[in-house]
């Protein structure tokens, strides 16, 4: 069985970022596995623009965005093996992939950074009442075949769900001939970026019909059209007031969820908010030597972030090579008043030697509120913030010198108010 | 005069933009909350301007197809006259990253570069 220090599951922006941030720590021996036939990610087939402006400062379209960071793996020389799919993972730090050159593989890891990213919610996870023909497929699966088969799924196009996604293509495929008819959100407000809103849907005048759902799907082998109603306060559809749009093609772009099965498969303890692993600081999960970072952590908005978790893991997985004794007092951190979810969802008390960055979102939009963070009832932490909205995700930064005292509390807690 | 309304877009607040227009004149602005929105509106009612980002078909290369953008913005209202150009347009691997695949698209003045490496399909 091979021995590495460092393995790294999926080579997309999380982990590439961890793989360059453990390199310049200083460790050598470390191994990329990613199951598409080139690093990147999704990063790939998302050929439009407005990545890296938070990393890089410029504008960069998803592929360029990928190239400088498999730049930085060649250059610093780690190893990765591509269109290498891992089946298998135990709290042991074992795990089994498989690709064509090798077979069937085992390797054993002294620390492993999970980095696999997350997949779209599919039509099963809805409920869709209706045909299940031809015609029916997520906005990412539809994103591929354009960018990247160079196929046209449709050509007259309904949209459910109005994540960013969604909206990138409603503009991609329109400028590359089809129609889409309208982008339809069962919330009162868009999942998606402003900017997307615009620059996608203003643009090309397509419709956005916020509180209507897709009610039902008519087709015998293909898409023939579907029927959308406006929906209630408890998001239950007005049959009454149902409309018919014809159409050959139905996107979805309705979420995203972490793909972890091969966390259960390690015993990681999942948070049933995030769908995500429940880490400390590090981005360690309750598997001592096991890191998580990116969408398969919890699902980010800009791959800027994604970026700087994957360093975060990268540092932390080198500093557990050093020194890979882990101390059991940990601080938990509540998502509290108007908080969705909070990362991490502990604090490991010992060994601080960095800040604490807090990823969250909020429930509801919020003009001109505070971010509050508090240990127990003493406030830490207190920023205004001129808009929060629970499509973007927002980060706070505490200090580390307000931390050094903080084994002495129960819990830290991260929360809303008005001042 | 008209009133054009927008949104703008350079933040998350989204302020929503009313513009007093003489035709391409603009005469007043309200609505927004920063000096940005300000200039974004002026902006997009004089000369509004994107990037395009498309990918072309590849010959030889070990991805079918290669991802490209324009190299600075463009007009908007050019965007359609800038696919349709692409549309039929092959391009031989390798390909790098920054290569000019066409020059001046639909005569804007702006370059299509590649946006991604594409090695040749028989190395």
């Amino acid at each position: 069985m091979q021995e590495i220090d460092l393995l790294i599951i999926g080579g997309g922006p999380a982990g590439l970022a961890a793989a360059v941030a453990a390199k310049e720590q200083g460790i050598n021996n470390i191994l990329i596995l990613e199951r598409e036939s080139r690093l990147g990610g999704i990063l790939n087939q998302c050929i439009h623009n407005g990545f890296g402006l938070h990393i890089f400062k410029e504008e960069l379209t998803g592929p360029e965005y990928a190239h400088r960071f498999v730049q930085r793996i060649e250059s610093l020389n780690i190893a990765y093996k591509t269109s290498t799919m891992v089946i298998d993972m135990n709290k042991d730090r074992q795990v089994t992939a498989v690709n064509k050159r090798d077979g069937v593989f085992t390797i054993k890891a002294k620390a492993i950074v999970l980095a696999m990213g997350c997949r779209e919610r599919p039509r099963g996870a809805l409920n869709i009442p209706g045909a299940r023909c031809a015609g029916i497929l997520t906005a990412g699966t539809a994103q591929r075949f354009v960018n990247m088969e160079g196929m046209l799924p449709g050509k007259n196009i309904v949209i459910l769900g109005s994540g960013d996604i969604g909206l990138i293509m409603a503009r991609r495929m329109t400028l590359e001939g089809a129609r889409v008819l309208a982008v339809v959100e069962l919330l009162p407000y868009s999942a998606g970026l402003t900017r997307n809103l615009v620059q996608c849907l203003d643009d090309f005048n397509i419709p956005l019909l916020l509180s209507h759902t897709v009610t039902k799907i008519i087709g015998k082998d293909r898409v023939e059209g579907v029927y959308i109603a406006p929906v209630d306060n408890n998001r239950k559809p007005l049959q009454d007031h149902e409309i018919y749009i014809a159409c050959d093609t139905l996107l979805l772009s309705v979420g995203l969820l972490p793909e972890n099965e091969l966390s259960k498969r390690a015993g990681i303890k999942l948070s049933p908010l995030t769908g995500g692993a429940e880490v400390n600081q590090d981005r360690e999960t309750n598997i001592e030597g096991i890191f998580s970072c990116g969408n398969v952590l919890h699902v980010h908005d800009l791959v800027d972030h994604v970026t700087e978790e994957g360093y975060i893991a990268g540092e932390a997985a080198a500093k557990f090579l050093r020194n890979p004794v882990r101390s059991a007092a940990q601080v938990p951190v509540k998502a509290s008043k108007s908080v969705r979810y909070v990362v991490p969802q502990f604090i490991n008390t010992q060994d601080m030697n960095r800040s604490l960055d807090l990823s969250f979102r909020v429930t509801d939009m919020y003009i001109d509120q505070y971010v509050s963070v508090y240990f127990d009832t003493i406030r830490v932490f207190h920023q205004k913030r001129k808009i929060l909205t629970p499509g973007e995700m927002q980060k706070v930064k505490i200090p580390m010198d307000t931390l050094q005292n903080c084994s002495k509390y129960n819990e830290a807690s991260i929360l809303v108010e008005e001042e | 005069m008209e009133h054009r309304k927008l949104v703008c877009i350079c933040c998350p607040m989204g302020c929503t933009l009313d513009i007093a227009l003489n035709g391409i004149e603009i005469l007043g602005i309200t609505g927004h909350n920063c000096s940005k929105g300000k200039i974004y509106g002026e902006k997009e009612c004089t000369a509004p301007v994107r990037t395009l980002t498309t990918t072309i078909e590849t010959v030889n290369g070990c991805s079918k197809r290669i991802p490209v953008k324009t190299e600075l913005d463009i007009p908007k209202e050019k965007l359609f006259d800038c696919v349709k150009e692409l549309k039929n347009i092959q391009v031989t691997a390798p390909i790098h990253i920054g290569d000019v695949i066409l020059k001046n698209i639909a005569d804007t003045g702006v370059n299509i570069v590649a946006t991604a490496e594409c090695e040749s399909a028989n190395e």
